[in-house]
């Protein structure tokens, strides 16, 4: 309880590193901030024609929404992943990065996990409202359902923080954790139906089979599945989803504080 | 004497490192080796107890590797004991790195209230300072430019000024403070000093025997991580010269001690009156010479000679040598003198003692240090000023 309290009094400082974070990150770069947004951009290009032109993936048209486009069927569900992504392969380097810091200075330091975190979020932020700007265009107007999307937001964000809080301190100790989680990232992208509709799995093992039920165990499926809802179909995800996913949110977050605190004691002479 | 607790309290710290083997910090190796990391322990903190009043200046001496840093850093917190407790009472400041955290990428201010979020400062409390810090780093002219273009003078003195800016109630100081130029130390001493005044509690590491007398109250002196003694800043650095460095083969003479590798032996150092005598008695405005008389077992290139002169309370007076004065012999070999010719001796009346060294052409290597070998009274003479204070300027008054 006094760590966190000693957290939430430093409050200053996450958002100054937050910042540091987002600014280091495309200064002196001639596109500066565009860049954040070429990555997704391209991502999207490449997986649109290779899955949707050529292989001809077509997701069902929105319910109730009658959108039909594979692109914006699969941004709903990269943007969120990307978060995911973004947020653990930072989380990898944000100790060893910030040797510096962590030797020289103290502050708790679960504030640079934070941060890192942060500053995704932000980019997360972003990347969501020019994707319900380019919704609201073609005839999705997300606005009503922007309670329930802050809502998933919140949810993701606590499970990327409880994560990243086990990933970083263990990257310290073992310094090619970093390469594991790229190459984790990759199985979970496809793990999860993102280029691919749900339907492709369910078509081959139904709804209550126990194929199913463990695919769907993966909290990315659900998150998946509910910013689509809420975005591309345009209604509210299951409440049963929600639920599942708060409750695993809650539970990395404690496991993620609980290993923080655990292998933070030799930070500073493992750096 | 108040009443307030202790500023720092420090009960049987023991800290212990890992030496690992082989650096294999990989999940690949951890495999391979088919478990944990192969490596010894060392204890850099020993059973480590002690306490700082608040409002002190307590100095922690050792001899590096002694544990001095680390135990540092775990007042600062950076560092977790093993065993033992400590307790710091206030708002902590740690100099232990200057401009660490500072942002290559990011301009002088963006990195002040970085930095200064780091060390605890809030938004408003920067801002409110944030022109004092600038003007004491001297970067009226280059704070908005990248960090990254300013030289490392600059950058340390940026440092120093946000991190002495902090207002902490404990401020921990790592030998930081020998870096900048001449003048920029001058200032950053001064400010130490007002600190001091202003109450603030400070601890600062150092091997520098002159720092721990001229600034301390008390001291620690660690060895191998273990308290070797503890008390008054003087007596602790007393007895930190007198056991660290003693060469036993050599304390043949004199009252002090003495160190060195012995290719040169400094064997008598003499204070000479007026009329060229031993004396060990001399008068304020008396014409002295300050006589070493060297034995050198073999042939030494350009060796230096120095003197340093204190009361017997430890206060330096002055410490002349011949490198500074650039009277330079090309070698020395066999027996001889050196002598320092004083026109006038413009010490007060007081006891005085005299060290003595000769060292190599870089001061680095010592080859005879005497710690006080002399000591001398100087008696009332002219100027004769008797109110009390080393030395007189020999001034003359005027009223018009």
């Amino acid at each position: 309880m006094t760590k966190l309290h000693e957290i939430t009094s430093r409050r200053e400082l996450f958002v100054n590193l937050t910042l540091r974070e987002l600014r280091g990150k495309y200064k002196r770069s001639a596109l500066g901030w565009a860049w954040s947004l070429l990555n997704p951009l391209t991502t999207m290009a490449i997986y649109s024609f290779v899955f949707g032109y050529f292989l001809k993936v077509t997701p069902d048209p929105g319910d109730p929404s009658e959108l039909k486009s594979f692109a914006f069927y699969l941004i709903c569900g990269l943007i969120p992943f990307n978060f995911v992504s973004n947020a653990l392969n930072g989380a990898a380097v944000t100790l060893t990065g910030n040797a510096n810091l962590v030797n020289k200075t103290y502050f708790p330091r679960e504030i640079l996990v934070g941060a890192n975190t942060g500053s995704w979020l932000v980019q997360f932020f972003i990347e969501l409202g020019l994707l319900s700007v380019a919704l609201v265009f073609v005839g999705n107007v997300v606005l009503v359902w922007l309670p329930l999307i802050l809502l998933m937001v919140a949810i993701e964000t606590v499970f990327v923080l409880g994560l990243a809080l086990m990933l970083a301190p263990a990257a310290v100790y073992f310094r090619d954790l970093q390469h594991l989680i790229v190459l984790v990232m990759q199985v979970w992208f496809f793990s999860a139906p993102i280029v691919y509709p749900i339907s492709y799995v369910t078509d081959r093992f139904p709804v209550g089979s126990w194929q199913y039920t463990l695919y769907s165990l993966n909290p990315m499926v659900r998150f998946v599945g509910a910013y689509r809802d809420l975005m591309y179909n345009l209604r509210a995800p299951s409440f049963g989803d929600v639920a599942y996913l708060m409750v695993v949110a809650a539970a990395v977050m404690v496991a993620g504080a609980w290993v923080f605190g655990r292998l933070e004691g030799r930070l500073a002479e493992e750096l | 004497m108040s009443e307030s607790p202790p500023a720092i309290e420090v009960h049987n710290v023991s800290k212990r490192f890992r030496l690992y083997h082989e650096r294999n910090q990989s999940l690949k190796a951890a495999v391979m080796r088919g478990g944990r990391a192969r490596y010894e322990e060392f204890w850099a903190l020993d059973d480590v107890s002690f306490q700082v009043e608040a409002g002190t200046t307590f100095g922690l001496v050792g001899e590096n590797g002694s544990g001095k840093s680390t135990m540092l850093k775990c007042l600062a917190r950076i560092l977790r004991p093993n065993k033992g407790s400590i307790d710091v009472r206030g708002k902590v400041s740690a100099l232990l790195e200057l401009g660490a955290g500072f942002h290559a990428e990011l301009s002088g201010r963006e990195n002040v209230f970085l930095n200064g979020s780091i060390l605890g400062l809030s938004k408003r409390e920067l801002t409110a300072r944030f022109d004092d810090i600038v003007a004491f780093a001297g970067l009226e002219r280059f704070i908005d430019m990248p960090v990254k273009n300013y030289s490392s003078g600059m950058y340390v003195r940026l440092g120093f000024s946000v991190a002495i800016n902090v207002d902490p109630d404990v401020l921990l100081i790592d030998e930081v403070l020998a870096v900048g130029d001449e003048q920029f130390q001058r200032r950053c001493l001064e400010r130490v000093a007002d600190l001091r005044e202003q109450g603030k509690t400070i601890v600062v590491v150092t091997h520098s025997l002159n720092t721990v007398r001229s600034l301390c109250d008390d001291a620690v002196w660690l060895d191998h991580g273990k308290v070797q003694a503890a008390g008054r800043a003087g007596e602790v650095a007393d007895e930190y010269l007198g056991q660290v460095h003693v060469d036993h083969e050599a304390a043949d003479a004199g009252e002090g001690t003495r160190w060195g590798s012995g290719q040169v032996r400094l064997t008598r150092v003499e204070l000479l009156g007026a009329d060229g005598e031993p004396a060990d008695q001399v008068h304020t405005g008396d014409k002295v010479s300050f006589r070493l008389h060297y034995d050198a077992r073999e042939p030494v290139p350009r060796p230096v000679f120095g003197l340093g002169v204190s009361t017997v309370e430890g206060i330096q007076v002055t410490s002349p040598n011949t490198r500074e004065a650039q009277v330079v012999a090309d070698h020395i070999s066999g027996t001889g003198t050196v002598d320092l010719e004083v026109e006038r001796l413009l010490l007060l009346p007081g006891t005085y003692a005299v060290s003595a060294a000769c060292t190599d052409e870089t001061i680095t290597h010592t080859f005879d240090h005497r710690h006080r070998a002399l000591h001398f009274d100087v008696k009332p003479g002219i100027p004769h000023e008797t109110f009390g204070g080393l030395v007189s300027f020999d001034g003359r008054w005027r009223i018009d």
